[in-house]
């Protein structure tokens, strides 16, 4: 039943290609069959997605699995459960994973336990430098061929500018982009939040916006002088998107994304809503939640479609790494299963455009890694090509519960915070791998 | 969260009779009546330490353990003498030498005080928050004693408590904190108490030990300034508090010697009669004689440096016996 599915009466989103209708889709023989107004069911269990939402299967360039080496931070298994659950059908795997996926041997050994372990499709990004530390490079045509989907060294930014010349160069003749974590290292030192009024209230060691900035530059100016494909995660700042813009006009090759967590955010999270300060672990994030203006900047920059995408940055953490003085606190926020509410609650506010959002999940990310060059149809609802699709209440209300998240990590900042919009359900590779009790809604 | 409160001006609420918190974590939320109360309550203990036996038994019974994970000389003795005055008894535990080393968490380790029997947890810290971390996770009663560059709200009040011995009503008087305001516990917790009572502050010293983003928040509050010229901020100053200049501070860039330092913002005789005739010198120790501060206005006529040490005792013994009081009633 589960590979015969007829989603009646949905709002079907399909960026790629402009759809936005009240439609029918139906789900046959492993793949979207066909999208239109009043298919038969002809045998197909009916679902009805009245007042829903029917869009690709979500797309991921930032999430990490912890596994090998981190498991109880995360596993492969609970963490593509929680994609799963999340609407992310295809999520890509940062590689800070102890062994780390520097060489073919090591994306080997980590594909054999997504083969065995993973709900949703697995892509891996491999590193820019040998284990991450950015001195010697990592053989990177190796790592092309053993199907990396990108380069990085994630959360360890890739500080000696040549070496990043030469990777880039290398990155370029191969066809990959490096997805770059923008930050000057002896800028943020030390800094465990957004440097300003907050962090100065806190006494805490903040991390200037410049940080990101010259980095930011600096990559631009690098990618202009090889013509690599420039990925910029995670960016978080007005002034860096600034930046972004700039080279986007003057044509180069650059790409970013945006986290629901500084779309949705602010440093002020740090603090807490009460009169004492919080110094919530579960909001020390990196790089940091910024002010209310950079958020503002970050959804013009998305509704105005410089941001490409919207990527998790998903990171979960065990308990004791969050429960710390918060200069020891792990960074990170596990948002996999709360992410598509995030985006859809701002939508409801007003802040962010419907089709623009659904697009940056899906049609874009997809585009950014050319991932739909490897899968047919990944981000989009092609009939008889694209194998997934995520059935979206945008009306459901529903309020964040760390205990009944499916991610290891409970390190969530939302906890007690109500969002509007639920995953109802996920088609993963034709078929039904994920359905909402109705006592969840 | 982050205005600058203004507890002096009248409020609606009542005067408390007694202390309800179970923390005293920093001086941001005081109310100008529960500071009221600390200073009034420190003024009967004063008395008490002036008698010939100065110790009474009001705390018998009360475990109170301090916990210091960074060195203090003057803080753990102090709040050791004061509870001792009361007779509490007092553990005195730091991270050297106790599990900690052997990586207990700080969670962990307040949760074993507490099964111990700690009734009030003394908790010095290097890192800014940790005594909050600590203050959810366990029903013992935390009292900050310095928590990174954060707070140190017993210190707050102590200066507190000896400007108004001086002073009187601190009302248009001007104070000026100069030094290392950016990485100063003492100056943050200053400013809030400072400003409840009504005084103009000027935060002053170089350019990159002055917090940026505060001089935005001063400029909306108007009766805190920040700037980088001492002898100009001197103008008018009824007290003038010099804070310790680390010396790591220079090894790290922030200024480019110890020597540059002294010639900007060193308290000196001539800064000193800059400010108002008289002004109270201050300083929350230990000093650098020589660098923040010479040693003949260390020294000085004008200066109470010794008397904060004192009124500390004092002080402390009220605000123990305030957390200890509030937890038996």
């Amino acid at each position: 039943m589960n590979d015969r599915i007829l989603l009646r009466g949905g709002r079907v989103i399909d960026p790629g290609v402009n759809v936005d209708a009240v439609l029918d889709v139906l789900v046959a023989g492993g793949v979207v069959a066909k999208v239109a107004a009043g298919i038969e069911a002809d045998g197909a269990r009916v679902i009805d997605a009245t007042g829903c939402i029917v869009a690709p299967g979500l797309v991921d360039l930032h999430t990490h699995l912890r596994e090998p080496g981190f498991e109880q931070k995360g596993t492969i298994a609970t963490e593509t459960l929680a994609a799963l659950r999340g609407g992310f059908t295809t999520v890509c795997a940062m590689p800070n994973t102890s062994p780390a996926p520097d060489s073919a041997p090591a994306v080997e050994a980590i594909r054999e336990i997504i083969q065995r372990d993973a709900r949703v499709r697995v892509l891996q990004i491999g590193c820019v430098t040998r284990r991450r530390e950015g001195k010697d490079l990592a053989e990177l045509s190796e790592l092309a061929a053993s199907g990396c989907i990108a380069l990085s060294d994630d959360g360890n930014p890739v500080a000696n500018a040549r070496l990043m010349r030469h990777a880039m160069e290398l990155a370029a003749a191969l066809g990959l982009p490096i997805s770059e974590h923008c930050d000057e290292p002896e800028l943020s030192h030390g800094g465990s939040m957004n440097e300003g009024r907050v962090s100065e209230r806190l006494g805490l060691p903040g991390q200037p916006v410049a940080a990101e900035t010259t980095a930011i530059a600096r990559n631009i100016a690098l990618c202009e002088m090889t013509g690599a494909r420039l990925h910029i995660a995670h960016v978080t700042t007005a002034r860096g998107l600034d930046l972004v813009a700039e080279a986007k006009a003057r044509g180069l090759p650059v790409t970013c994304e945006v986290t629901p967590s500084h779309l949705f955010l602010t440093e002020e999270s740090v603090f807490g809503a009460g009169q004492e300060p919080a110094y919530d672990t579960n909001a020390k994030i990196n790089p940091p939640l910024r002010t209310e203006s950079d958020r503002r900047a970050l959804l013009a920059g998305l509704n105005g479609g410089i941001i490409d995408a919207i990527a998790t940055d998903h990171a979960p953490h065990a308990s004791e790494d969050k429960l710390q003085e918060f200069d020891d606190a792990a960074f990170g926020i596990s948002c996999l299963e709360t992410a598509a509410a995030s985006v859809l609650t701002l939508v409801e506010r007003g802040e962010l455009d419907l089709v623009t959002a659904i697009r940056s999940l899906t049609f874009n990310p997809a585009r950014v890694f050319a991932i739909d060059a490897r899968i047919p149809g990944a981000g989009r609802l092609e009939p008889g090509v694209s194998r997934d699709l995520v059935l979206l209440d945008s009306g459901a209300r529903w309020t964040v519960d760390p205990a009944r998240l499916a991610s290891k990590g409970k390190n969530t900042p939302l906890a007690g915070v109500e969002l509007t919009g639920s995953v109802r359900a996920a088609v993963f590779d034709g078929m039904l791998a994920h359905e909402l009790e109705a006592a969840h809604v | 969260m982050l205005d600058v409160r203004t507890q002096a001006a009248p409020t609606d609420a009542p005067a408390p009779t007694e202390w309800t918190r179970k923390d005293l974590l920093d001086t941001d939320t005081l109310s100008a009546d529960e500071i009221a109360l600390i200073l009034e309550t420190a003024e009967g203990m004063r008395e008490v330490r002036s008698r010939p036996v100065a110790k009474v038994a009001t705390l018998r019974g009360v475990t109170v353990v301090t916990l210091f994970y960074e060195q203090s000389t003057r803080t753990r003795a102090s709040f050791e003498v004061a509870a001792k005055a009361l007779g509490a008894d007092v553990v005195n535990l730091t991270a050297s030498g106790s599990s900690v080393e052997k990586g207990e968490s700080l969670v962990d380790t307040v949760r074993t005080l507490e099964a111990i029997g700690a009734d009030l947890l003394v908790m010095r810290h290097g890192k800014s928050g940790a005594p909050y971390l600590a203050a959810r996770n366990t029903s013992a009663g935390v009292i900050n004693g310095g928590d990174g560059t954060h707070a140190h709200p017993t210190q707050a009040l102590l200066d507190l408590f000896t400007i108004r011995s001086h002073v009187g009503d601190l009302a248009g008087k001007k104070v000026v904190i100069v030094g290392d305001v950016l990485h100063s516990r003492v100056a943050r917790s200053n400013l809030w108490t400072l400003l409840a009572s009504g005084a103009d502050v000027t935060l002053c010293g170089p350019a990159t030990l002055v917090p940026r983003s505060l001089q935005g928040a001063a400029a909306e509050h108007g009766r805190c300034t920040v700037t980088t010229n001492f002898d100009e901020a001197l103008e008018g100053a009824d007290v003038v508090m010099a804070l310790r200049m680390q010396k790591e501070r220079q090894e790290k860039g922030l200024i480019p010697s110890l020597r540059e330092y002294i010639a900007g913002y060193q308290l000196n005789a001539r800064r000193l009669a800059l400010a108002r005739s008289g002004a109270l010198v201050m300083h929350p120790g230990p000093m650098n004689e020589g660098i923040e501060i010479s040693p003949e206005v260390a020294h000085g006529l004008t200066s109470v440096i010794e008397e904060q040490v004192a009124n500390g005792v004092s002080v402390r013994m009220a605000i123990l016996y305030l957390m200890a009081t509030a937890r038996h009633a």
